[in-house]
């Protein structure tokens, strides 16, 4: 070994989060799911001994919040050994699941491999409405399910993307959440990402249908207190602000793919022009540290004219890279969500647009058929 | 006095654990760390719902070589339990009510936690 300047310069922390979405596959077919639209085309699934190999490094560089996703994670049989892997290092486990396929002897495993938590997602507060926007029967079933981790002793933590058409029901939504006693609920409105970039124009709510939902959740926020939590996520284009996406491009989070591609963020897999390194051929810690991928948008000197005059620059760092690239063609565009964007005028025509119900276009539903005849990535 | 003999715990919601990593004791939770300094690190140590607030301030006296922590340890706690971290032991009588903090000797409070996330 020849090179010392690493021993001068103060290394930037590791990565907190890592995300395992563990597959892509997935029994629900939900037409707002982030995943990319040509999923069916990724490589093979990672091997156990992969992920038990990520997981360590991860945990060495630092990373304290473990979390499973997809798809649907529970389709694997191996995420006991992955979530006892991670609690035994000191993870803190997390499992994002919609539910289905969480049995009572799973979820007897689960619990004794050391996982700390399940967010369990919910699509709507009636059969009908469930059962339409993940184009399957599957209602009662997480009903059932939201019982059964509660008797378990987990918190219940219920996540629920918000969207034109269920976003009206907001207030039977809190309730049912309510009902079943959860302890912390998150309306996330959706973000259009890979499948809802596809149905935008189907998912996206008026302004009065937005501004009705953040009345009806404040009220329910003022009678429950501490009993239960509720967070309102904000959809990008609505607040006319660009977010600093993941807090930062490789300042805290770190997620892998299926196939075994490192990612400074959930979507970033459809960004042109970039390589994705793959964790069985580089150690994470150079992944993190020394890749091109992670240091494409790391900091603020990266950022175009729009952003460098800035005051705000620190704040957002230009916002969300896969939406300005989705919406301008050009990665190191500012987030057109900024109104100092020159690309803004697209989020008001496409605002303008959601106001007009008689154009809505139809549903596509996330699944491999749909994936292999669309062929693209957003 | 109620205060005095209440017994804190780490709320169920929560983890705490040392994290060598931030060389600091952490709050973990569904998606979430809270990054403790070292007072509050020392004192949620201690919330093991077997300990009396006052056995806690004692202790962390002796520990530290310091006097008059009672103010600065239950408004610390005062803190902890509107942010959830803590829960109160079943047999405690009551919940304690806390006085706020009266200027206080010993610990650096300025920065109880740096939310991470």
């Amino acid at each position: 070994m020849t090179t010392t300047t690493s021993l001068l310069v103060p290394r930037r922390p590791g990565p907190l989060w890592l995300l395992a979405e563990v597959t892509y596959r997935c029994p629900l077919h939900c037409a707002f799911c982030y995943n990319p639209v040509d999923f069916a085309q990724a490589g093979p699934e990672l091997a156990t001994e992969d992920w038990l190999k990520v997981i360590r490094e991860a945990r060495e560089m630092g990373a304290a919040q473990f979390g499973i996703s997809g798809g649907e994670p529970l389709l694997r049989n191996d995420i006991e050994i992955l979530v006892g892997e991670a609690r035994k290092l000191g993870f803190y486990t997390n499992l994002i699941t919609s539910g289905v396929g969480l049995t009572e002897a799973r979820l007897a495993a689960l619990k004794e491999a050391g996982l700390d938590h399940i967010q369990l997602s919910f699509q709507d507060a009636t059969r009908e409405a469930n059962d339409l926007i993940t184009n399957t029967r599957t209602f009662e079933l997480k009903r059932k399910v939201a019982t059964m981790t509660k008797a378990a002793g987990y918190p219940t933590v219920i996540n629920c993307v918000l969207h034109r058409t269920n976003i009206d029901h907001l207030d039977r939504i809190i309730e049912m959440a309510v009902e079943i006693g959860a302890e912390y609920l998150e309306l996330a409105n959706t973000q259009y990402h890979g499948w809802a970039f596809l149905n935008r124009e189907a998912l996206m709510p008026t302004a009065a249908q937005l501004a009705e939902a953040e009345a009806v959740t404040e009220r329910w926020k003022a009678k429950l207190g501490k009993k239960m939590r509720i967070l309102f996520v904000t959809p990008d284009y609505q607040s006319k602000k660009p977010k600093k996406c993941m807090n930062g491009w490789g300042e805290v989070f770190l997620s892998v793919t299926p196939d075994g591609l490192a990612l400074p963020c959930h979507t970033a897999r459809m960004l042109p022009g970039l390589e994705f390194p793959d964790v069985r051929e580089h150690a994470l810690d150079w992944i993190w540290h020394e890749s091109p991928l992670f240091n494409r948008f790391r900091g603020t000197a990266w950022l175009p004219e729009t952003c460098q005059s800035c005051e705000d620059k620190e704040k957002d760092h230009g916002g969300c890279r896969c939406q300005a690239f989705m919406l301008t063609g050009n990665v190191d565009a500012t987030d057109p969500v900024c109104p100092k964007s020159p690309d803004h005028g697209l989020i008001d025509a496409a605002l303008a647009k959601a106001e007009q119900a008689a154009t809505v276009k139809p549903l596509v539903f996330r699944d491999p058929k749909n994936s292999r005849a669309l062929d693209r990535a957003f | 006095m109620t205060t005095a003999t209440a017994r804190p715990a780490i709320n169920r919601l929560f983890r705490f654990q040392w994290e060598p990593a931030q060389q600091a004791h952490v709050l973990l939770y569904p998606e979430g760390m809270v990054k403790l300094n070292q007072s509050a690190g020392e004192i949620l140590k201690r919330c093991d719902g077997e300990r009396s607030v006052a056995e806690i301030v004692a202790d962390l006296e002796a520990a530290f070589n310091a006097s008059n922590l009672s103010a600065d340890v239950e408004a610390f706690l005062k803190m902890a339990d509107e942010q959830n971290w803590i829960e109160w032991s079943p047999t405690a009588p009551t919940r304690p009510s806390v006085a706020a903090p009266q200027g206080g000797a010993g610990l650096p409070w300025d920065c109880p936690a740096e939310d991470l996330q």
